[in-house]
């Protein structure tokens, strides 16, 4: 069971709840297959660094999870298979990347007490 | 008369043969790993045109230089950073 984060953009085209609903997709999609979910952060609207399809801002979701390494294949089938998403990015986290994510999200939950 | 020193003299030393110690960042500061998902952090070893600037000038190990390498091509994949642009900062 490693641990792996990834990161994908939707098109900001969508609604509100188009946006949930991929999201949830996409998280029902790693359940499903075994994944367990740790942390889930929505960016929200960002503005691209370059424009892709033809579009300047994106919808930016980043989850991380557990998962045994042939969950990631169905995973990234799900993305290509989405043409809402436009771009996306699976990276297994050593180490020292699982502590500093333990770190970024203690230091945001007692931001968010403060 | 003391013979007048035709060499001027400054203040200040002027340090221009003084080389600065180059040192590691990342060594020094113990940070063990470069996040991708924060462009701001990446921003300081980029250049103008967004290119990753050598170790020559950083001063970072060769470790670390290509863990900065990989993060800010991640970054760059997911439109955090720009692979060209001129004037950023």
């Amino acid at each position: 069971m490693n641990q792996y984060e990834t990161v994908f953009i939707l098109t900001p085209v969508l609604s509100d709840e188009q946006m949930k609903e991929a999201v949830n997709k996409f998280k029902g999609v790693l359940t499903k297959a075994g994944a367990e979910i740790i942390n889930e952060e929505n960016w929200g609207l960002k503005k691209l660094a370059y424009t892709i399809d033809k579009k300047n801002t994106g919808f930016y979701v980043l989850i991380e999870f557990k998962a045994e390494p042939q969950v990631l294949k169905t995973l990234e089938v799900a993305y290509r298979r989405e043409e809402k998403v436009l771009r996306f990015l699976t990276v297994k986290m050593e180490k020292y990347a699982a502590e500093y994510a333990e770190k970024r999200r203690k230091n945001k939950s007692n931001k968010e007490e403060a | 008369m003391a013979q007048q020193s035709s060499e001027i003299r400054y203040l200040t030393a002027p340090a221009i043969d003084t080389k600065k110690k180059k040192y590691c960042r990342f060594k020094k500061s113990g940070i063990k790993y470069i996040d991708y998902k924060d462009p701001e952090f990446l921003k300081k070893f980029l250049n103008e045109q967004g290119k990753i600037l050598p170790r020559r000038i950083t001063g970072t190990s060769l470790k670390y230089q290509r863990r900065v390498a990989q993060a800010v091509k991640r970054a760059r994949h997911l439109a955090l950073l720009p692979f060209v642009t001129d004037l950023m900062k």
